[in-house]
């Protein structure tokens, strides 16, 4: 009972925050506190096998291929307010909170009788009761299950599986490629140069500077730029300052050069 | 324990699913969102197997278990492929059936 009046305002506000989250992590994240949160109800309702099996299954298995997933797809990938169908968000809002309002008020005006509760069902441990049922009852629904995983199994092989239409590139295929570039477009052939290089701090999130002071493009993981990570120059000219506490007319000059062409 | 609370409780987190459903773009929320309405269930499931003293919720609610995985399976090995072919992870964005 105090476990349910604990638990139940925290899962409503994380399933609010998967709703409401910008960021699709955030959202997985919230999801795991909700199906952790609904373990523990399983648990607190005499049900310690379905306990064990949401945490096992949920929380360990489909939440971490969500965030596989999420990984592979990028973790920018955030969503898209524009709505596509116009008052879209809004009447699907209204039919929520009356879908709401329906299923609530509905199931308070029922009467659920007198609770029986699971001790006598569960005499003899939880698991071996549902291990009888679900191999004499439902033995065959639990054969179709096995079917089913296969088939989910082959599915998930067969869509992820991609064929190769063109022949590998093998090293010297690159070389060629890079100096093909070079004669055609004048792009550097040799590596990128990389982050740091001829800056204040040599850090990955920090652009190499060109020779005229300002920041090469590529010298950042594009994930970095993208996620608006990256310190612009006239950032670590103001920390060159900080750092040597020195306001010469020399290293100023040097610092809004840097920031006017940053 | 009366099983009304945790009843009312299984119902507002299935709206707050089919809201996340029908708002949210990004395909992989709205999956997330169609778990929240399957945990959602078995909770009910599993409140009504304590309300009448046997174990057939539990074994439903087993079932749905068994049948999300599998769904999460496909589902987004689909969402994947889609993302691989068109670099875009929105639901609306997969509309070329449409025209």
């Amino acid at each position: 009972m105090i476990a349910f009046w604990i638990l139940a305002p925290i899962m409503v506000a994380a399933a609010l925050g998967l709703l409401f989250a910008r960021k699709a992590v955030h959202a997985a994240l919230a999801l795991a506190v909700v199906m952790i949160s609904l373990a523990v109800l399983y648990a607190v309702q005499d049900a310690p096998f379905l306990f064990a099996v949401q945490i096992i299954v949920y929380t360990g298995a489909i939440l971490m291929l969500f965030l596989f997933v999420l990984m592979l797809v990028g973790v920018d990938a955030s969503d898209s307010i524009i709505e596509t169908i116009r008052g879209q968000r809004v009447a699907s809002i209204l039919v929520g909170l009356a879908f709401a309002a329906l299923l609530v008020l509905g199931v308070a005006q029922v009467s659920f009788g007198t609770v029986i509760g699971l001790d006598g069902a569960n005499d003899g441990g939880n698991v071996p009761a549902i291990a009888e049922i679900l191999f004499t009852r439902y033995v065959f629904a639990f054969e179709l299950t096995s079917a089913l995983l296969i088939t989910a199994a082959l599915g998930a092989m067969v869509l992820a599986h991609r064929e190769r239409l063109t022949p590998k590139l093998t090293q010297g295929d690159l070389a060629a490629q890079r100096m093909r570039d070079y004669a055609a477009s004048g792009k550097h052939p040799g590596p990128l140069p990389p982050p740091g290089v001829f800056a204040r701090h040599n850090a990955v999130d920090t652009p190499a500077l060109l020779p005229d002071g300002t920041a090469a493009p590529g010298s950042i993981s594009r994930v970095l730029a993208a996620r608006g990570t990256v310190k612009s120059a006239p950032e670590i000219a103001e920390d060159i300052k900080a750092l040597t506490g020195e306001d010469s007319t020399t290293t100023g000059a040097a610092n809004t050069d840097a920031g006017g062409q940053a | 324990m009366s099983p009304t609370p945790f009843i009312v409780l299984s119902a507002i987190l299935f709206t707050i699913g089919s809201l996340g459903v029908l708002t949210r773009r990004n395909a992989i929320v709205v999956f997330m969102s169609v778990e929240l309405m399957l945990n959602a269930s078995n909770l009910a499931l599993v409140t009504f197997s304590r309300a009448n003293g046997n174990l057939e919720g539990q074994i439903a609610a087993f079932f749905v278990m068994v049948v999300a995985a599998a769904e999460v399976v496909v589902g987004l090995a689909i969402i994947m492929t889609i993302f691989r072919t068109r670099r875009s992870a929105s639901v609306d964005d997969a509309s070329l059936l449409k025209y």
